[in-house]
């Protein structure tokens, strides 16, 4: 390696790392605790058989989930100032991901939540809980143990799909690569020092995930 | 009388699993009831307390009508609340512990102080034997010990009466004994109880009243002792046969 090369990518590791911190990382948090909302409220009222909003959970999710996410990012950002309706860059990623991301999630809590016995709810209902306080107490605690890693899954999955908001001018670790990339004209070193940042990430999270199961696994 | 149950039929699709079942319990009694898997004994005991719901029949409870089909959700769970259940599984809540288990209800579902909750919940458990568990998740119990605290949980609901779902049939026989000797204290204590079973010793040494049920309907009800001496039915002196091997237990 000369040692131009060697200069760029030292120089270049916190000019990447740099938006990680402040963009992908927060683009990840802020849109998984929102997926997290929209996934158990879609997945719950599935659970609870809901009428109509039930079949409003499975419409959006067949939606979601048959349509590519960088489509998504494009209707949300290119397409709706067409109707007059303008996002700034980070909130429409965030809401494109927290969207796409719900759709996803809610399938893993659903099926969580039917992997409960239905003597847990029975057991609650022979004790004088109402259906609410059973889910609320003993369904959805017992589901969520059961969804972690499934969900831990997403987010690491998450963390790399952020680059794709690089499409939409967000400017995550990928667009200060492709700048810096424009620049010294070195892709091969630099596509491959932010893909190790990006594996870098995900090694802490699934760390983190390690940590949080051992933490579940009280019971 | 505090338990009246008149013509109560069940069907699951074609399926007729109770054809016009009538049962009576009085204050104290302990009622076992025998029959064949498949006869609808436990079905009939999770329509008392609408685990299932009827299609048709009524029940007189503590007092009250109520019809097993149409009973609104307000009286549903005033009845809820004067009964308990004992599930053959023991269903116990998999993310609480012991003493959780036994106080979620009262805290919950009745408002109860948590402190007054947990007094109630750990004499509930010494009663069981299972005071020194309190704080074991039911992961960690061996099934008689599920049982036990499934048993305390119901205890602590101050029921007019407990139903029990074949309380024994999941466990090996080493713990099915510690479980009939808690029942043979409450049944002792003047616990009312009305307790599907295949456990003959129980039934004829520990249970006031027999009913032997087949096909949906009960074929022979009397006391124990008329039950296992003097059968009236064909049917039941061939089961009676059938089991008398195991009734010294």
């Amino acid at each position: 390696m000369t040692e131009r090369l060697m200069e760029i990518l030292a120089d270049s590791f916190f000019k990447i790392l740099v938006p990680g911190l402040t963009m992908t990382i927060p683009l990840t948090v802020i849109s998984f605790s929102f997926a997290l909302v929209i996934a158990t409220v879609t997945a719950l009222v599935q659970f609870a058989n809901v009428r109509v909003l039930r079949q409003l959970a499975r419409f959006y999710i067949w939606v979601v989930r048959g349509t590519p996410l960088l489509v998504q990012l494009y209707v949300i950002f290119y397409g709706l100032p067409g109707l007059g309706v303008l996002i700034d860059p980070f909130p429409a990623a965030v809401i494109v991901f927290s969207i796409n991301e719900g759709a996803y999630c809610a399938e893993t809590i659903r099926a969580a939540l039917e992997s409960v016995p239905v003597g847990q709810l029975e057991a609650g209902y022979c004790v004088g809980m109402s259906y609410l306080q059973i889910i609320r107490r003993i369904v959805l605690p017992q589901a969520m143990r059961t969804a972690f890693p499934p969900l831990s899954n997403s987010l690491i999955a998450l963390v790399k799909d952020t680059s794709l908001a690089s499409n939409i001018t967000v400017l995550e670790m990928l667009m200060a690569t492709q700048r810096i990339v424009a620049r010294t004209y070195e892709p091969l070193a630099l596509y491959i020092e932010v893909g190790l940042i990006y594996l870098l990430f995900s090694t802490v999270l699934t760390k983190l995930q390690r940590v949080g199961e051992k933490k579940l696994s009280t019971y | 009388m505090m338990l009246e149950i008149r013509q109560l039929r069940k069907a699951f699709g074609d399926l007729e699993v109770l054809k016009g079942v009538d049962l009576e319990v009085d204050k104290g009694d302990v009622v076992a009831i025998l029959g064949p898997s498949g006869s609808g004994k436990t079905t009939m005991l999770r329509c008392v307390n609408f685990l299932e719901r009827a299609d048709g029949g009524e029940m007189m409870f503590d007092g009250e009508r109520f019809d097993l089909h149409r009973a609104a959700r307000r009286d549903i769970a005033r009845i809820r609340k004067k009964t308990a259940f004992v599930f053959q599984s023991y269903n116990l809540f998999r993310n609480k512990t012991a003493i959780q288990n036994v106080t979620e209800g009262l805290i919950i579902a009745r408002k109860m102080p948590k402190q007054q909750a947990e007094e109630i919940a750990m004499r509930a458990l010494e009663r069981v034997g299972m005071a020194d568990r309190r704080d074991y998740y039911p992961s960690q119990l061996s099934g008689g010990q599920q049982q036990r605290v499934a048993i305390a949980r119901a205890l602590a609901a101050d029921p007019e009466i407990i139903l029990f779902d074949e309380p024994t049939s999941a466990l090996d026989p080493e713990l099915t004994g510690e479980v009939l000797a808690v029942m043979r204290q409450l049944a002792s204590d003047g616990m009312t109880m009305l307790v599907v079973t295949h456990e003959m010793g129980f039934a004829k040494n520990v249970s006031s009243r027999v009913i032997f049920m087949e096909n949906g309907v009960v074929v022979e009800s009397g006391t124990a002792r008329d039950f296992f001496e003097h059968p009236q039915q064909e049917r039941t002196r061939a089961f009676i046969r059938n089991v008398s091997g195991e009734m010294d237990a």
